[in-house]
């Protein structure tokens, strides 16, 4: 497997990690304040498992005055969906687009 | 596993008749309204384009067609990483049914490695976020 693999699925098999990122995920960008009340942990302790998801690729972080900002990548997760699946899906819409057609062609 | 062939399947019935699909999946102006900008024509040999609307380019060859019932071309995605390359055959199947026409499509010849080739994941992140949850289940 891949060393990219690794550090994924290392990164989000940690269940406070992945709940950041899956906060961040729904609610979109966060200040590490706002992630830290609600994670039930240390803001250092958030700080650190944040640097972890920064480093695997599935977050950013941006700075405005004393304020960190997170906000989730969801391209950082494209390593781990298979492709198949992916592939599947493309068809399964390109298929809506088709039956729409083939309602419009009736007219 | 480098070698390894894949194939993915996509069937869906259509209350429409065999001939009515044809159409739709040979004339380049229809081709364009469901799938992607195309210099298509059904001839076996020719060679065409596909251009998605995320600027990726496939270059395709028409290896059979049998009108109202099959249709088959290359998908190719040439590009330096190989994990972005990709060599694969298109089959399009139509077979009536007492209500329509079922449409068998079978994309088959990836290589084990290629898990983010270029349309399925530039497409899938449409659809992508409504999985998460579900992605997230699954890697745990």
């Amino acid at each position: 497997m891949p060393k990219v693999h690794d550090v994924l699925f290392r990164t989000l098999a940690d269940p406070t990690r992945r709940a950041l990122f899956e906060q961040l995920c729904r609610e979109g960008e966060l200040t590490v304040g706002a992630l830290t009340a609600r994670a039930g942990i240390s803001q250092p302790a958030v700080s650190k498992h944040l640097a972890l998801l920064k480093q695997a690729g599935l977050v950013r972080d941006r700075h405005e005055g004393r304020q960190t900002h997170y906000s989730a990548q969801l391209g950082g997760l494209a390593p781990l969906v298979d492709w198949t699946r992916e592939m599947a899906g493309f068809w399964e819409r390109r298929f809506d687009d088709l039956e729409n057609l083939l309602r419009r062609m009736d007219q | 596993m480098n070698e390894e062939v894949r194939s993915v399947v996509v069937e869906r019935e259509f209350p429409h008749p065999p001939e009515k699909l044809w159409r739709a999946l040979t004339q380049p102006h229809l081709i364009e309204e469901w799938l992607m900008k195309n210099d298509f024509s059904p001839v076996v040999g020719h060679r065409f384009n596909l251009r998605g609307d995320w600027g990726g380019v496939l270059d395709c060859e028409v290896l059979s067609v049998e009108p109202h019932r099959t249709l088959s071309y290359t998908w190719n995605f040439a590009h330096d990483d190989p994990a972005y390359n990709l060599k694969s055959v298109v089959t399009f199947t139509l077979t009536p049914t007492s209500t329509g026409t079922l449409l068998r499509m079978e994309q088959s010849g990836f290589r084990g490695d290629q898990k983010q080739a270029y349309g399925g994941a530039k497409h899938g992140w449409q659809q992508f976020f409504s999985n998460l949850e579900q992605l997230l289940t699954r890697v745990t």
